[in-house]
């Protein structure tokens, strides 16, 4: 079969003109296939990192415990429990877990927190907040508070508090100021106003405050454990799979992102089923391409294959050249498609650095290895017409002619 | 001598029905080993058609064909490739090279196809084939770049190239000036005596057919004489 190489190369390189077309065109459909992979890839990682970047990728929070029914032994009785909007589950034993989910592959933070609502007073303007108090020291571990810092800074320590830039603008609060916090426990405390963040969402800046963990558990009156674990991982598709192990560990309610976000999920779904179309489609380009090529060649070169079939060159030797020649146009064709679409994407900034208004182009996202093994397999199926055809060529017919 | 080749009651028909047209009608052929033999005789007497059935491009519609022992009528398609290539060799009016090959590289095609590469010795045996045909100083030439003349030797050499017992030549020289034609019956008359090949030249040229020891001719689908 080296042989039936050498003439499936030589054929290639006797007319050069026409090889460099097809190997263009076939770079052409590369080129769009990664250029289509990089957009698609790139486009959702923007739209996850903008959605969910800063939320928590798994999030186990305490159970609430139903109240126990009593029925009395000498007859039913209905019982009808309230569950009270100040009443906190709480995970007791957080500071034993740390470490072990710590330790889970894949995961980039972990946030110990207790969450409540609040009030916030200045004078005689009171605003409603939900207050959340982290470590000192992770402030930063899932929402990126120090990257969205305005003004003052996101340290947490003792007596201090850090609010959205609309709620301090609404409380005409500056960095230094004191001001009351009330929690729906009932506790009151007076806090100085550390930092102020903007993160562009109004949800978030206009009703969110936070403490220290010590600061909220005073305000929260839980001396021991948190509300909920807060956990930030490397690869936002891996909460799932993260969410079951930590369940499987430890057998806390661990629950994913993707938990109630199915809209988000299913757009991004639907986005990358569009990009799998266009690459299909450029795709079955490459294939037609090649195979009409391919069927051209055998029709203009019926004597030299009558020549080599009278020569004693085998039906499958004939099939070979022709495979080998498909096969090395797919290979030349998404070779250089590929190295055009990467340089292509070069001048695309990374995909840390996505800015409004730009292609959130994603040079990692390319898919160059599976372009060109996609390319020489469909051009080597394109090809098996073509050389099915010249295998059948009778010696006799094609001689003469 | 011993019999190369025998074929008995062969009819070849192309088409069917109202259109069918009978070019063989129960030829009888004996072809002994060695021998340099001339086919004769007008168009349209089915010469043409004899070869390719000799040189089992095409199967006859009925009748016996032996060669070298073999029955070339039950053989299948790969049986007959196998065959063709290590006993037959074809010399074609037009030559018929690879137009993109040089013309060693045509010439050593007949082994690479068996070996699966052109293998040292196969080169050698080329170029010392194209030296005896007076190609010495147009081994590396691409066929495209070779005259008339020097293609049909390119062919005469390639035909040789795996020692066939049997060459076949239709009209070998029919595309030829007088001299390049001389040249080439020159060449396969000294390799029939040098090697024992046998020719079956197929011609309209009586000066050529004299060039052979035995003249057959085909009138109407039968051997005339």
């Amino acid at each position: 079969m080296l042989y039936a190489l050498k003439i499936a190369t030589r054929y290639l390189t006797a007319n050069k003109a026409q090889t460099a077309l097809l190997v263009t065109g076939v770079a052409v459909g590369v080129f769009i296939f990664i250029f289509m992979s990089a957009l698609i890839g790139g486009l959702a990682e923007f739209i996850l990192s903008r959605t969910v970047g800063d939320i928590s990728h798994v999030t186990i929070e305490a159970e609430f415990d139903d109240p126990p029914l009593l029925i009395s032994p000498r007859g039913h009785v209905l019982v009808v429990a309230e569950r009270g909007r100040t009443r906190t589950a709480t995970l007791t034993e957080a500071a034993t877990w740390l470490p072990l989910i710590e330790a889970v592959p894949g995961v980039k933070a972990v946030s110990p927190q207790i969450t409540g609502a609040g009030f916030l007073t200045r004078g005689a303007q009171v605003a409603q907040v939900s207050v959340t108090g982290v470590e000192p020291g992770r402030e930063s571990a899932i929402l990126d508070l120090d990257g969205y810092m305005v003004e003052g800074e996101a340290r947490l320590g003792s007596g201090l508090i850090v609010l959205g830039r609309e709620l301090a603008d609404d409380l005409a609060l500056t960095i230094g100021q004191t001001l009351r916090v009330q929690s729906a426990n009932g506790v009151t405390a007076a806090l100085t106003l550390s930092g102020i963040f903007d993160t562009g969402n109004g949800g978030m800046d206009g009703a969110r405050a936070f403490t220290s963990l010590s600061t909220a558990r005073t305000l929260f009156a839980m001396p021991q454990g948190v509300t909920r674990i807060e956990i930030k991982l490397g690869e936002l598709n891996a909460a799932d799979a993260t969410a079951q192990r930590i369940r499987a560990m430890t057998g806390l309610d661990a629950v994913p992102w993707t938990d109630g976000a199915e809209q988000l999920m299913e757009a991004l779904n639907a986005q990358a089923q569009t990009g799998y179309f266009l690459k299909t489609f450029a795709l079955i380009t490459i294939v037609i391409g090649v195979a009409s090529a391919l069927l051209l060649s055998t029709y203009r070169r019926r004597p030299e294959i009558g020549i080599m079939r009278a020569m004693g060159a085998g039906r499958r030797f004939v099939i070979f050249v022709f495979v080998a020649q498909g096969a090395l146009i797919g290979l030349m064709g998404g070779v250089t498609g590929a190295a055009l679409g990467y340089v292509a994407l070069l001048p695309f900034p990374s995909r840390d650095a996505f800015e409004a208004g730009t292609l959130p182009m994603d040079i990692t996202q390319g898919s160059y290895g599976l372009a060109i093994t996609l390319t020489v397999i469909g051009a080597i199926l394109a090809s098996i017409l073509p050389a099915r055809s010249a295998a059948r060529v009778e010696p006799v017919t094609a001689i003469g002619q | 001598m011993s019999a190369l080749l025998e074929v008995r009651d062969l009819f070849k028909t192309y088409g069917t029905g109202d259109t069918a047209t009978r070019v063989l009608r129960g030829l009888n052929l004996r072809l002994e080993a060695g021998e340099m033999a001339a086919l004769l005789g007008p168009s349209g007497s089915g010469k043409s058609t004899l070869l390719t059935i000799l040189g089992t491009l095409t199967k006859p519609t009925s009748g016996s064909f032996v060669m070298l022992g073999n029955d070339m009528i039950a053989a299948g398609d790969k049986e007959l490739t196998d065959f063709r290539n290590a006993h037959i060799g074809f010399v074609f009016q037009f030559h018929n090279l690879l137009p993109d090959f040089t013309a060693l590289e045509n010439v050593v095609f007949p082994s690479a196809v068996r070996e699966g590469r052109e293998t040292p010795a196969a080169r050698a045996r080329g170029r010392d084939l194209l030296t005896r045909m007076g190609l010495a100083d147009r081994i590396n030439f691409p066929t495209a770049n070779l005259s008339g003349g020097q293609k049909q030797r390119v062919a005469v050499a390639r035909a040789l190239m795996n020692s066939p017992e049997l060459v076949l030549a239709d009209e070998p020289t029919g595309n030829l000036d007088r001299a390049s034609a001389m040249q080439v019956m020159d060449l396969i008359g000294q390799i029939n005596r040098d090697e024992g090949t046998t020719f079956l030249i197929s011609t309209h040229d009586d000066k050529i057919a004299g060039l052979c020891q035995r003249q057959i001719v085909v009138g109407d689908g039968v051997v005339t004489g």
